[in-house]
């Protein structure tokens, strides 16, 4: 075999691979991924039900309901609009009234999501990025929701930057 | 006093780096061996004052001088010894430390056992680490100085994040990081020889060890790190495509195709330029993670406090790094000479159909973990690409990597026998079909896929044991001459057959965990019982414990299995006072390979508790997986061949008609 041939059978194998990965990806990405939605973004793009989405925003105090059996319940606001979350499991450690948390999964007809992933900031100084943004958006940022943050060290941390 | 000092030692370090980065290759262009000569005298001296600055940070630490801003921020007189000094690299300031610490570490040894690299290479080789060393440096005295010092220092500090103060932070990021740096000396080996414009077999040779020694220790890094988030973050998962994991993960995959190009490149001298570019993508990769971790782009965990400069400047070293190396790639590639021919089937085929879908997987990963952040930042738009992008994505890619991995190691090198080697491997094929199948009638009317993944991996494992008793002859002579024959097979042969094991080993685990692990959550009271597979777990109530800086609510369970009692397993919930942050310890309990794994919710005012209870079969052979790989690249690491660096024509004549053929 020339090297001619080998490079020319490498090339093709090569890129027979590369197409293969490309169609994967392309399907995967348009089946597979999830758009985050603040409360706002939700009620004004109309999200459809039965659409997964990621929900983002501070737990609204007062909120949070208890069941028995693990059921909980709460609404998640970013200032402007809450929109309420049912959720059956347990919340991860640091889910708390007031603070930033990330709700995966699906509204209902009657405008509830079901999620079934919550997810919590891993650090009392750090919020999700997205909520952060989206709180800047609505102009909430640092007043009551946030005014936790930015006492104390915080203030040399990335989470209390300048607007 | 002592930060100062630690502060100047870090000045002083990148002092001799700007020397070492410009001096030997003024040295290499002039010919002058002098100046050549000053590269190793300053990687080492350079190490020593790392070194110091590092020891001096960690003084202050375990002296909680709280007028360190770093150590005010991330520490607490409470502690116990081994946090104080983990804490030192729990945070952003610190871990950089670290990571130019090892960076120093790879440059002296380099520098102290490269005697047998040739003098210009060597020059050249410190001069390119030296490169990063010196932007790393500014990079840390410029952005993330670790010895700020604070004007009212407080009176205690704020303690390290709970979730960090574990064990898990002692091995998880030096591991990683030896592994992330580790690939910088290929970087560097690559872009001296393109510099040099010469590249031969031997430079694969000094190459290969480094780049298998920082392979050993990336997989064990993302291995523990992986286990420290099963067993902490009490949810029981054990890998989550999280970018940050998805950082070290890329690395991974281009190092170990690396790896096995630079095999090819030893041996048969064919595939050079492919090596070099893949050396220089698998610091890429590296730099990118660090950069993807360390500048607040993304959230998570690993991302301690944000400061957008930081991500400017890592962005720009990335820039420069990457694009100079592949600048000076495209430039010089064409002058490195072809090597070798070889029929498609063939060792080196294999070896090229391994890179070739180890870098495709490596390149989704790359999509999945970078799409957001592109989309986000051309449209505005959030999404999130989470587990089944990378399942429909990188499964199918993986699987042909496992269907030919048996294959490889038994095909002749230049031109194999396909049909030859197919007909060796039927006990692999035959062990497949009959674990397969023997799994679909346990778990008839279940999925098909699991099955057949677990079929696969039994083929994988069986696979790597048939090519070591092709090549030690077992079954076919007799005991004393296979004996003799297996004493006599070289480490790497050994190495490659059980890391090839570890493949599947890993595989069968992830496959059990996914398909057959199975959960229950419930509210109990003390007295009442879960059942989860046959364990019956009687909740008997909790009780306080005071930890050093903690307090700790404990569930007590008492684990029966048939009416017998078992074990006791006791998870907690810890509330660290400092930070008025919790964390939860889940209670593990092990049976063979298989876990049972306990972690607690929130208590309910009326006494009841939310419990958690996984059981997860064979979930252990996932990171055990990992440690049989590490396992086989040291012995393949240990062979003889590859620490004797300088190529040395084979002996034919001095080895006997016994000696097994490679």
């Amino acid at each position: 075999m020339t090297r001619k041939q080998r490079r020319l059978v490498l090339l093709s194998v090569g890129l027979g691979v590369l197409g293969v990965a490309a169609g994967l990806v392309l399907t995967a990405l348009t089946d597979s991924i999830v758009f985050f939605n603040s409360p706002t973004d939700v009620i004004e793009k109309h999200v459809r039900p039965d659409t997964r989405i990621r929900l983002g925003g501070l737990v609204q105090p007062g909120s949070v309901v208890k069941s028995d059996d693990l059921h909980i319940r709460f609404e998640v606001t970013d200032g402007n609009k809450a929109i309420p979350v049912t959720y059956q499991g347990i919340l991860p450690d640091l889910f708390r009234e007031g603070q930033g948390v990330i709700a995966e999964g699906k509204l209902d007809g009657a405008g509830v999501m079901k999620a079934d992933s919550v997810l919590a900031k891993h650090d009392e100084r750090y919020m999700p990025k997205e909520i952060e943004d989206s709180l800047k958006k609505q102009g909430h940022w640092k007043d009551d929701y946030a005014a936790k943050k930015t006492g104390g060290a915080a203030a040399q941390s990335g989470t209390a930057k300048v607007q | 006093m002592i930060a100062e000092l630690g502060h100047y030692a870090l000045v002083l370090a990148l002092a001799l780096a700007l020397v070492q980065s410009v001096v030997p290759l003024v040295g290499t262009r002039t010919r002058d061996p002098v100046l050549m000569q000053v590269a190793s005298p300053t990687a080492l001296v350079q190490f020593v004052f790392v070194a110091l600055s590092f020891a001096a940070l960690t003084a202050c630490y375990v002296t909680s001088d709280f007028s360190i801003l770093n150590v005010a921020e991330n520490s607490h007189s409470q502690q116990p010894l081994i946090f104080k000094l983990t804490s030192v690299w729990g945070n952003h300031e610190g871990s950089m430390l670290l990571w130019v610490l090892i960076l120093a570490f790879f440059g002296a040894l380099v520098a102290a056992f490269g005697n047998n690299i040739p003098a210009a290479l060597k020059a050249s080789v410190l001069a390119v680490q030296s490169w990063i060393a010196v932007t790393f440096y500014l990079f840390i005295l410029l952005t993330s100085n670790p010895f700020a010092r604070l004007p009212n220092p407080p009176f205690e500090g704020r303690d390290l994040n709970p979730i960090l103060q574990d064990l898990g932070l002692a091995i998880h990021p030096p591991l990683l990081y030896l592994g992330y740096v580790g690939f910088s000396i290929s970087f560097s080996f690559a872009v001296a020889a393109l510099i040099e414009g010469r590249i031969d077999a031997a430079w694969a040779r000094w190459v290969r060890p480094w780049t298998l020694a920082a392979w050993m220790f990336l997989t064990l890094g993302i291995a523990m790190g992986s286990y420290w988030a099963y067993y902490e973050l009490g949810w029981g998962g054990w890998w989550f495509w999280d970018p940050v994991e998805n950082a070290s993960l890329m690395p991974w995959l281009a190092g170990t195709a690396l790896l096995h190009s630079a095999l090819v490149m030893e041996k048969r001298e064919a595939l050079k330029v492919w090596t070099i570019l893949l050396a220089i993508l698998a610091f890429s990769l590296s730099l990118i993670g660090t950069f993807l971790v360390r500048s607040g782009v993304l959230t998570s965990v690993h991302t301690f406090a944000t400061d957008p400069t930081r991500g400017v400047f890592i962005l720009a070293i990335l820039i420069a790094f990457i694009g100079g190396s592949l600048a000076i790639f495209a430039w010089r590639a064409s002058s490195l000479k072809q090597g070798g021919l070889f029929a498609p089937v063939s060792r080196e085929g294999a070896l090229v159909l391994n890179n070739l879908l180890l870098t495709t997987a490596c390149a989704t990963v790359f999509v999945g973990t970078l799409y957001p952040l592109a989309l986000e930042a051309l449209t505005g738009a959030k999404i999130s690409v989470g587990a089944p992008f990378f399942n429909m994505t990188f499964g199918p890619l993986f699987l042909p990597i496992l269907l030919a991995m048996p294959f490889g190691p038994m095909l002749a090198w230049k031109r194999g026998d396909l049909l030859g080697v197919a007909q060796r491997l039927v006990w692999a094929y035959a062990a497949g079909a009959v674990v397969a199948a023997a799994v679909y009638a346990y778990t008839w009317g279940g999925p098909v896929i699991a099955p057949f993944a677990i079929g696969l991996s039994a083929y994988v494992i069986v696979g790597a044991l048939v090519d070591i008793a092709e090549r030690i002859g077992l079954m076919r002579l007799p005991l004393a001459v296979v004996a003799r024959r297996a004493a006599g097979l070289p480490r790497a042969s050994w190495g490659t057959a059980i890391a090839h094991l570890g493949v599947g080993l890993t595989m069968l685990g992830v496959v059990c965990e996914m398909n057959w692990g199975a959960e229950r959550i419930g509210m109990v009271k003390p007295g009442a019982v879960l059942s989860l597979r046959g364990y019956d777990l009687t909740f008997d109530g909790t009780s306080m414990r005071e930890g050093p800086n903690y307090r700790e609510l404990i569930g007590h369970f008492t684990v029966r299995r048939d009416g017998n009692v078992i074990t006791v397993m006791e998870p907690t919930k810890r509330n660290f006072a400092a930070r008025e942050m919790g964390t939860t310890e889940a209670a593990l309990y092990s049976r063979g390979a298989s876990q049972l794994y306990v972690s607690l919710g929130d208590p309910s005012p009326d006494g009841a508790i939310a419990v958690r209870i996984y059981h997860k079969p064979l979930v252990l052979l996932i990171w055990i997986g990992a440690l049989v790989m590490t396992f086989g690249g040291g012995l393949s690491l240990s062979d003889r061949r590859l620490r004797v660096g300088a190529p040395k024509p084979a002996k034919a004549k001095s080895k006997t008609a016994l000696q097994p053929a490679e």
